[in-house]
Order: structure tokens, then sequence, then C-alpha cells
């Protein structure tokens, strides 16, 4: 399989701005600059059919198609590299190894966007990434590739790299957008919609890191090209996030739609002291996790999504068969509980509820109603609320005791795990 | 204009207007926490979730604008599950300390549980700890623990009072309102934010445990407490003086005006109604020298118009812009009119004191518009004239309504007036140095205790009502008038403020054309603006 970002995934180096270019960095902004205009550009992307690869999916093209021209306010850009989703760790990889493709992709998306001001937002324990790429941009404007009139072609464009404190919500577009602007992480009404209000009451275009970097590929080899590697309408590969009871953890870079199967035994080595499969969550700990027998799926946002679950951030999290599913689920609703922001009611006071229900469960004091009350207040958790972290809390919520009912009636009736001898994570 | 279909009503109604708002015209009851009307829209409580047609997740109506050829639906059993669940969740963490909480009667969450909930609880688990009897300034406390944390109060003191001393602390279930550090919820709006509190987090630290809020009645008044003449209610009590030693008047509350107060009242005129229940004039007095003897109204109306005949013009008025716009007419009619007495001055009661650009006007009388419109201003000018007249023993008497000119002229001078005149009228309800040394001290009525109407700075004609009456031998100023006019041979034959008002339409340009019952804005209630569903206090009158 070509490789295409994690070619320059080099462990333990960074590309300077001098190894990128000797690598043919920054071509596809000069063939930008040179060969096409906005309006051929967004066509160009839209072409490809790259995906949003933060998560949502929402095609990169369309989403720029969005954006008011005609304000008389600026247009800005903002990179999400907050990556919280626990399960995922690309954009580390991209930032560590190579901050100039993001600059490069930045720049394109800048242009196609008439955007003069781009932000990113990094997260906050992103310590290392955040010197490598600040490094990067220094490294960008001491060459004069950021700036003001870049190359002499009359564009100019200023980067800001923003840290991040740490919370999840603020990975949420518009958390993110409160965030920067110097607010409490807490998502907005929508609409408007960023795309028309977005950072400062401006027309804002917020994309992920991946995304971003995969643009100056579809611009140097065309969007056919790019659009051929995936699947029907999921263009192109991206990076996932492979963790978990593998031998071989990483980050891989494969076509959307390549089945589950195949990341996990090809890929990453199969299951660690080849063990038996028991689940998998496929997209980042917001996604509904799959049973051992549900992994011929292929793994894009439209097949993923016909399964009751999503792509997400690729996120991939192997779960051999010591694991016990009531002590994960206790832990992933412990996330949500501590990152909810606290705005709306069902998933402030929800989050919360379903962590103590379950802690109960796992500390031997189960009740026989529990799992029906848990399926209750899931069901009126998620789509209730302004932003997607309840929907996030939900899936996992649903689809553990959905899927491995015994095992949490086995936990509630006996008071302790149905995996004996669990090597399973801390609760 | 869009038009919208509400549980089958339809409805047209002005672009931009939320789904909320046009339900409210038609009637139809979208239950909520977090919205009001009078700051933004923050969408966090989810209490107002309904179905919109063609859209597959339910929409918060707070949020969502009407648009043309929606159809809503807020009694679906899918909407009311929800709501159910909703109110489940503001439930978990809260402590169900209803018998101990302030709030309680008056409590959205209890209203809306047995109109939305109605559930059994299946919470077994600890709740969440948080900060209880907060003193979040001098006026305002917390109990964290009660909080639904619908940011009504911290949008207030953002978008209203524009003091920013509320936030939000903390993440998830462990989110509280806290001040800003050093900072104290302390403006003259803070009282407020109690108001617009849908449950017993915020509570008023001067009604806290007073009464529990069913044994009130209200009425419909206007604040006196400045110009602006904002629209209050009077939250009373009568049937239980052992409850608050007394007193009568329990709290005002800011009710709905959308041209004069809105929703708001300051905290200078919310708590300034203790003077109706503290060192009132409980009765007529006649006082020679240093003896003071109660007598009764007839004697002193006998004995006092003998002094006022006797003095003829030799005599001065001192009129106060406190008095409604009837007692001043009645006031000219036969002070100036009748008795053609040439030293009517109207002289504030109170200094000037604080304004802004909201609602706090620096003149403190409610009726100052009104007493021009008239016929009276004040004029210090003027009063220099009374003390020249004084010295030169051309008063012999005067009449005061309510102020204290110890205070109001020059206390060393008055020092030096008094025992020169041979007799004085002090008018008044409260006790101060004038009824401490006038010959004749008629105990008035306070503003609840009487009606009439004040136009406030901006020229609005406004009626107060009668709350409750006045202490047994006080009597409304209008009353005294006419009272002592029949002693002076002078008759009136009003029998109401009501015919005052309507002489007055005919004889005060400033009053043409407007109808004495077309006055009162009536019923618009401050809650009922606020939650549909929650009676009006006066709907409580028939329990008691």
């Amino acid at each position: 399989m070509e490789k295409l970002i994690s070619k320059y995934f080099v462990p333990g180096k960074t590309f300077s701005i001098d190894e990128y270019i000797a690598d043919g960095g920054y071509q596809a902004i000069r063939t930008v600059f040179e060969k096409l205009d906005s309006a051929s550009l967004i066509e160009t992307v839209k072409k490809s059919n790259l995906r949003g690869l933060g998560g949502a999916g929402f095609p990169c093209g369309i989403k720029w198609s969005f954006v008011p021209q005609n304000t008389g306010k600026p247009v800005y850009l903002v990179v999400n590299a907050d990556e919280g989703e626990p399960g995922t760790f690309k954009d580390k990889y991209i930032i560590s190894h190579v901050p100039h493709l993001l600059i490069e992709g930045i720049m394109i998306a800048a242009f196609a966007n008439n955007v003069h001001k781009a932000f990113i937002y990094i997260r906050g324990e992103y310590t290392r990434p955040y010197q490598a790429l600040v490094k990067a941009v220094n490294e960008a404007y001491e060459k004069g590739y950021l700036g003001k009139n870049i190359f002499g072609k009359g564009f100019g464009l200023d980067i800001v790299v923003h840290r991040g404190a740490g919370a999840y919500i603020c990975g949420e577009e518009t958390g993110l957008l409160e965030s920067l602007e110097g607010k409490q992480g807490r998502p907005r009404l929508k609409p408007p919609f960023p795309a028309v209000v977005g950072l400062f009451g401006c027309p804002t275009v917020i994309n992920n890191v991946e995304t971003l970097s995969y643009l100056p590929f579809i611009i140097n080899r065309g969007a056919e090209w790019f659009a051929s590697l995936g699947s029907d309408k999921n263009g192109g590969m991206r990076l996932f996030s492979v963790s978990g009871h593998v031998k071989k953890p990483g980050v891989y870079e494969l076509p959307l739609g390549i089945p589950l199967r195949e990341i996990i035994y090809t890929y990453a080595g199969g299951i660690r002291d080849d063990r038996r499969l028991k689940a998998v969550v496929p997209g980042g700990l917001s996604a509904a996790i799959l049973k051992a027998d549900e992994i011929d799926v292929g793994m894009d946002f439209d097949q993923l999504r016909a399964k009751q679950t999503m792509a997400g951030s690729a996120g991939v999290i192997v779960m051999d068969e010591k694991t016990c599913m009531v002590r994960s689920l206790l832990v992933t609703m412990r996330f949500y509980a501590h990152e909810s922001c606290g705005q709306c009611s069902p998933c402030r006071e929800g989050t919360g509820w379903v962590h103590r229900i379950l802690e109960r469960i796992a500390s031997g004091g189960g009740k026989s109603k529990d799992l029906e009350n848990l399926s209750d207040i899931c069901s009126f958790m998620g789509g209730t609320t302004i932003c997607a972290l309840a929907d996030g809390a939900a899936m996992p919520l649903r689809s553990y005791p959905q899927k491995f009912k015994e095992e949490f009636e086995y936990f509630i009736r006996h008071g302790k795990s149905m995996i004996e001898q669990g090597e399973e994570v801390s609760a | 204009m869009p038009k919208v279909t509400i549980d089958g009503k339809e409805i047209e109604v002005p672009q931009g207007t939320r789904v909320i708002e046009a339900a409210k015209m038609v009637n139809v009851d979208a239950p909520y926490y977090c919205y009001h009307p009078g700051l933004s829209v923050a969408g966090n409580c989810r209490m107002c979730l309904v179905e919109v047609e063609k859209m597959p997740k339910l929409q918060i109506a707070c949020h969502m604008q009407v648009q043309d050829g929606m159809v809503v639906c807020t009694n679906s059993e899918r909407v009311l599950k929800t709501r159910q669940h909703i109110l489940e969740f503001l439930l978990v963490n809260h402590p169900l300390d209803c018998p101990v909480c302030d709030q309680a009667g008056e409590c959205w969450l209890q209203d809306y549980y047995m109109k939305h909930g109605l559930y059994d609880s299946r919470v077994s688990e600890n709740k969440v700890k948080k900060h209880k009897a907060v003193s979040l300034g001098p006026t305002v406390m917390l109990d964290a623990e009660r909080c639904i944390l619908c940011s009504r109060c911290v949008r207030f003191t953002d978008e209203i009072s524009k003091t920013h001393e509320l936030g939000i602390a903390n993440r998830g279930d462990h989110c509280e309102i806290q001040t800003f550090p050093g900072k104290e919820l302390n403006n003259d709006y803070s009282g407020n934010v109690v108001d617009i509190c849908p449950v017993g987090a915020l509570t008023d630290k001067d009604f806290r445990f007073k009464m529990r809020v069913w044994y009130l009645q209200a009425k419909d008044s206007i604040c006196n407490g400045c110009s602006m003449g904002c629209n209050i209610q009077v939250h009373y009590n009568l049937d239980r003086p052992h409850h608050a030693k007394g007193e009568r008047v329990m709290r005002l509350k800011p009710r709905y005006n959308e041209h004069v107060n809105q929703w708001w009242m300051c905290d200078e005129g919310r708590y300034g109604y203790k003077y109706h229940d503290h060192n009132r004039i409980l009765a007529p007095l006649k006082r020679a020298q240093a003896d003071v003897q109660e007598i009764s109204w007839d004697e002193l109306f006998t004995e006092a118009a003998r002094d006022i005949s006797a003095a003829g013009s030799k005599m001065a008025v001192f009129l106060s812009p406190q008095l409604s716009n009837e007692e001043l007419y009645l006031a000219r009619i036969l002070f100036r009119e009748k008795l053609e007495c040439r030293n009517i001055f109207l002289v504030s009661p109170k200094a000037d004191g604080k304004s802004d650009d909201f609602l706090m006007k620096a003149d403190k009388n409610p009726n100052t518009r009104g007493a021009a419109d008239i016929g009276f201003k004040v004029d210090p000018k003027r009063l220099e004239g009374f003390q020249e007249a004084c010295e030169k023993g051309q008063i012999e008497g005067i009449i005061v309504f309510g102020q204290d000119l110890f205070e109001r002229l020059n206390a060393g001078q008055m020092q030096q007036i008094m025992p020169r005149l041979k007799w004085s009228v002090f008018i008044g309800s409260n006790h101060n140095l004038m009824s401490e040394s006038a010959s004749y001290v008629m105990p008035s009525a306070t503003y609840v205790e009487k009606e009439g109407t004040f136009t406030n700075c901006e020229g609005k004609v406004q009626k107060f009502n009668k709350v409750f009456n006045p202490l047994p031998h006080a009597w409304s100023e209008w009353k005294i008038l006419i009272n002592l006019a029949k002693y002076l041979d002078v008759y009136f034959d009003h029998e109401e403020v009501e015919d005052i008002f309507e002489e007055m339409t005919s004889q005060v340009a400033a009053f043409k054309n407007l109808k004495y019952d077309e006055l009162d804005r009536g019923k618009s209630d401050i809650r009922s603006m606020a939650a549909p569903t929650i009676p009006a206090l006066e709907q409580y009158d028939n329990i008691l």
C-alpha cells in the first residue's frame, strides 16, 4: 500500500522546511497559485471526495462552498488540532513528523476560501507537537512562505498557534471557537453555523489537521486519483489510529473502505498473545462498539453508519477476550461525565448519573432494573442536546449492554465480572 | 409573514419569531426554564423540545425560528416523554428540600413536575454535593444544589445590569453559579436575579424565611421610588401577622410593562417598602406646646378648619410630588381656587439620588411630572419668598403634605419659623420632625393603602391600586382633602378617585381623553409573562 502522509512518519524525526521542500514539499501551493483560482480549487476538492477526517465526515469541498465571501468581514480558517477523541492520535503524528505538510494544506485551504488569517487550535497536552509546530511556522515565516505577498503572488497568510487547556469539548468546533475567543469551551447553538458566523462573528472554515494534510496530495496528483483510492464517495486514504490489545498498535494509513478485519489482523498484527478478539470500537470512543463477528465491515463513513456505528476519527480500539465490558463501559462513561461541559441538562446530569450507576454495578451493587434504566436514560440523553457529546456518550452506553447483555446481567446478578482473570483496564 | 401551525392551531407571525413565542400567541404551553423573553437564548435546559415536521430530531422551541409552512407539535407522545425525562435529569442531583426551601410554592420544578413529570424516582445514587447558603452579595443567597444551571442570572448580569459578576464554574454535573473572584453580586438591579431564577437557587435575603409564598396575596401597583414609575406587584399578607412581626408588605416584584420597565425593577425600589409598616403615625394628633393628645378626625378637622379660615391668605401649603394626580388636583382646587392661597409650594420630600440610563431616575418622586401638569413646579427661588414672608409675619400657618421641612429647607431657619407660626398642619403617613412639631397631625395612607394615578417622567399616566386598607386611623390624602374642605365650606362631590380623575380629564389638558379604567394594565403579572403555566398569586386567594 502506498504511503502518502505516513511516509513522513520516521521515528524520532521532524521534517524541517528544507527537508520537506527537498521531498517535493510546497509544490502544491505553487501549483495552486499559478494555475488555480478559488472556484476551481473548491471544485477540485469536491471531486476528490475528501471527507472531513476529524470525525464528522462532511465533504470538505461542500463545506467550503458554504462560506459567504461578500459579508464585508474577513473569513477565518481554524484548524482543529485538538484531537481529543480517545483512541485517536493521528494528528499528533502529522504535527510531530511533518508540520509543513499541514502548513501547506492550510495555505491551500486559505487560498480556496480567501482567508488571510488561520488559527491552529492545538490540544494542550501536545507539548512536543506544539513545539514542532511553532518551529515549523517560524521556519515558514523566515523563508517567506507565510506572511505578506507569499512567493510574490500577492497572497498573504498569517498563522496563529493557540494551545487548548485539555478539554475534550474544545474539539467540538463551536466549543473550540468559544475557547479560541477566550471564553469557556461551551458549544454554541446552531444555526447560525460557523461557516456564516464563526470566530469573532466572522465566516469561518474549520478543518481537521488530517483533512488539510491531504490537500497537497490532491493538488499534486489529481482529484480523480485521490477519489479512486477510497470507496464510493469516501475519497482517499485516512490514518487509522489502532490501539488496545493488538500486537502492533500505531497509526496506519489505509484507503477508506478497507475491511476492519484487515486493519486488525493484517496491519496491526492480530491480537496480543493470539487471544480471541472480543470487541472493537471502530471510530474513537464515541462510536458504537462492534462484536468480533462484525469486523468484516468496510471502514468508511457510509458503511459504518449502515452498521449503526461510525467511522468517526478512525480511532480503532481493540479489546480481546479478557476485557470486562462492564468495566470498560464504566471507564468510557467516566470520560464523558468528566468532559461534559455542563450546559445542557440531559448531558450534564445524564453522563454523571450513568457513571454513578455503572460505578455501583462495578462495585457489586447492581440492581435488576439497572439495564433497563440505563437504556432508557440513554434514549433521552442522545439527540436532545446542543452538541454531539451526549450522542457520543449514548453510542457506547447503548451498544455495550446491547451487544454484551449476558456479561452485564452476570455482573449485576453476581456482583462480579464474568471475566475471571480479568486483565482489563483498571476502573 | 410566515405562517406556522402549532398543535393544529394556525398563526401568522413576524419573520424571526421563535416557535416558543408563537406557541404563546396561540395559547399552547411549551414549558421552559432557561428561556426568558428579556434575555438572549441559551437553549440549555431542553425543556421546550418540540417536534417539527420534516425534522428528525426534536428542536428547542426557544431557539427555532418560525418558517413559513412549519408544522409544530408540542404534545406528541415523543415530546411528552422527552419532557418528562428532561425534568428527571434536572432533578437527578436536586436535593428535594422543598419543605425548607423558600421557593416552594412558586418553584418551576414543583409546578412542572406536577404537570409534566409525575414519574417514580429511580435515582438510588448519591447526589453531587455543592455549596449551600452562599451569600452572593448584600441581597441574594445561592443554594448551588438547587440550581438547574439555566444561566438566566448569568445572562441578566451580562446583558441587563451589564455588571458581569456571575459565571458558571466547573464542568458537567459539578457546574456551579459563582461570582467571579473578588466580586460580589452587588449592583443596582441584583434583586432581579431572584425573580428570574425559576427554582430555589437564588433567594432574596430580605424575603427569605419571612413567609411561605402561598400565604401571600398580590396586587398590581406602581413603584413610588422614583419618577420612572416601574410597574410592580405588591405581595402582602394580612392574615398571619405573627409570621412577620405584624408587617403587611412582604415584598415587591416587578410587573411586565413593555413600555416602562419590561421585566425589571431596581433594588432601591424593590427594598424601599419598609416604611409602610414602620414608624407610622397611628392616630390624629393635636399638639399644644409639649402636650400631645390623640383626638378624633372630626375634632381635628373642626379645629384645623377654624385656624385655616382665620388665617385667610396668610398661610402656606407645601404639596409633595409623592401625592397622586387626583390629590394634587383637589389640593389645587381647594387651596388655590377656593381659598385663594398664594403661597403654594411643591417640595420634594427627598433629595435627588442615584440615576442611570436604565430604570433609576434622580428624581425620587413618582409624580413630579403629574404635579407639573396640574400646575405645580419645584421652585427653590419661590421658597426663599416663603422664608421672607415668615420673617415679615405674613404667614400664620402652614399645611405640609408629608415632607420634613426641617430636612428639606434650612433646619436652623425652620426652628426659628415654627414658633412664629400660630398653627401648622402635617398630613403624612410616617413620623418625622414635622409630625413631632406640628400642631395638627393627620395620619395619611401610604400609596399601597390607597388608589390613584402617577404620571411618570416620560408622561405615562399609570394607575396604582389600593393593595389593602389603610391603618385604622389613617386616611388617604384625597379623602382628607375632601373632608377638610367640607369644614371650610367647600364641597366636593367626588366619592371615588375615579370621579376626581374623570373631572381632571375635562379640566387639565394633560389628562384629556384618558379613561381611568383603561389606565390599569391589569393582569400582566411578571410570572404570567415568564411562565404561562403558573397561576398568578391572586388565584391562591380562594385557598386562604
